[in-house]
């Protein structure tokens, strides 16, 4: 990009933050996320650079981006980070962000997973394990993945057919739902 | 002491013999456990990924309802664990956003978010002096010196300012500490607290198989035979994703390993392992 400059927008550094409750602009780029992130090998945006793109409000790059999903949610760089940064969060808030842009996800598994344990969560209040790893499969179309495994916790009783949910699901519900108006 | 119990949605399933040792466990040292009623699930990594305000709102329906019970709440799983702390944490902020969730919350409860109670994880509960005591007391069958990896994974001690109850989360103790007390050998090792990638585990197989190689490479090049958790994601993860190259080392809750060495049977718990651990056990004369 000779010649073109990167004029920094706060844009999306403030939404970021109303989003995340992460004061993005305190980080000095020391490197110290990246350096004890334990999926960083497996990233195309190191943790510090998802920080210092939030900075320069390159918001394409980083909605685009596999790192987003691929975070474990660990939360060793905001232990470890000299300004109390959590990435995971801000990764949090990008991932809504894209799901709200309607932007296809680099990582369309984890996207899955997520949105299939989410509605097993909904529907009982607790999540059905067999039921949500069912929803999972016919989403991603993975049937095959993991079948000798699923097979082997099946005969260990680790995946019950049936299971309880809760009982006051208006209450449960409410909450949910009061939650959803929240984030507009 | 009595204490509210929420076990989380996998104690219900995935890793039902962490519930049944743990139930066992605190039976024999008489800490009484009740069940938190209707118990909602916490949302885990999928609840803050998607949603940030669900993130909070469904642990604070949990916390509402164990401050209705009145004791404080022992959650033996890592995840559950780590996003209610998060949540109390949020609340003490007292942000516009905090109270907002929490005046709909007593709108919705009935009851009003007070922060009254604690939440505990079981390691935290079974290292104080007082059950650390009743345990000492009580330890009828020493381990014979069998090498164990004590592995807490992230989200036990992570970021400390929020979920950790050790002295030095970098270089967790308490468990080690425990695993003396029942005398095995507390190996000293690198990936203690390394994450092991739970939470990827169904949508990156390949990542976490690679991830939970390397805390298995190290726990096997510290000496350990087999390693012991107290997170049933963790659990699953390090007995499903070893790949097949070696012997693969069997993964306990610590809760199981207390259950051996006080005597109580555990063979059901064991039973359900997907690594079998009893060759090992049998090799240290405990099975
Ligand atoms: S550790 Fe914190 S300050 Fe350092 S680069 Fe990462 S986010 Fe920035
Ligand atoms: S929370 Fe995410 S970005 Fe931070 S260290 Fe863990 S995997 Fe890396």
């Amino acid at each position: 990009m000779a010649g073109q400059q990167t004029i920094p927008s706060q844009e999306l550094a403030a939404e970021v933050a109303a989003g995340s409750g992460q004061i993005v602009n305190r980080c000095y780029q020391c490197h110290k996320c990246t350096a004890g992130c334990p999926v960083a090998m497996a990233m195309d945006l190191m943790p510090h650079q998802v920080v210092r793109y939030v900075q320069l409000g390159l918001e394409e790059e980083l909605i685009k981006s596999k790192t987003i999903w691929q975070c474990a949610a660990c939360r060793t760089c905001v232990s470890r980070c000299p300004n109390g940064i959590d990435i995971a969060a801000i990764n949090d808030a990008l991932k809504q962000r894209a799901l709200a842009r309607g932007a296809v996800p680099a990582l369309p598994e984890v996207a899955a997973f997520h949105q299939a344990f989410l509605a097993s969560v909904k529907s009982r209040g607790r999540v059905h394990e067999l039921g949500m790893l069912a929803a999972y499969k016919l989403k991603t179309r993975t049937y095959l993945q993991d079948a000798p495994l699923g097979f082997k916790m099946l005969r260990r009783g680790k995946l019950p057919i049936f299971s309880g949910g809760i009982k006051n699901k208006g209450r449960f519900r409410a909450m949910w739902e009061g939650s959803k108006e929240e984030r507009r | 002491m009595k204490l509210s119990y929420y076990p989380g949605c996998s104690l219900h399933a995935t890793s039902a013999e962490y519930s049944a040792s743990t139930e066992g466990v605190f039976k024999a040292l008489e800490v009484e456990l009740e069940e938190l009623n209707d118990w909602s699930c916490c949302g885990a990594t999928s609840g803050h990924s998607l949603d940030s305000n669900l993130s909070h709102a469904l642990p604070l329906y949990n916390l509402i309802l164990a401050e209705a019970a009145g004791n404080d709440l022992l959650v033996p799983c890592a995840a559950c664990y780590n996003t209610l702390r998060t949540t109390q944490n949020f609340m003490a902020t007292a942000s516009r956003e905090a109270k907002e969730l929490g005046q709909r919350a007593k709108e919705i409860m009935g009851r009003e978010y007070r922060g009254t109670i604690k939440v505990r994880h079981v390691i935290e509960v079974l290292a104080e002096p007082g059950v650390f005591t009743a345990l000492e007391r009580k330890v009828t069958k020493k381990l014979g010196g069998i090498p164990l990896a004590s592995y807490y994974g992230c989200l036990l001690t992570r970021p400390p300012k929020v979920a950790s109850f050790e002295a030095n989360p970098e270089q967790p103790r308490l468990m080690d500490r425990l695993l003396t007390l029942c005398g095995a050998t507390a190996v000293s090792w690198s990936h203690k607290n390394e994450c092991c990638g739970a939470s990827l585990s169904i949508p990156q197989p390949k990542l976490v198989e690679e991830l939970v190689g390397k805390i298995v490479e190290a726990a096997r090049y510290a000496g350990a035979k087999a390693i012991v958790t107290a997170c049933p994601l963790c659990h699953t993860n390090l007995e499903s994703r070893q790949t097949k190259d070696e012997e693969p080392l069997p993964v306990f809750f610590i809760t199981e390993i207390l259950g051996l060495s006080l005597g109580l049977d555990p063979t059901p718990w064991l039973k359900k392992h997907l690594i079998d651990p009893f060759p090992l056990l049998r090799q240290y004369g405990l099975a």
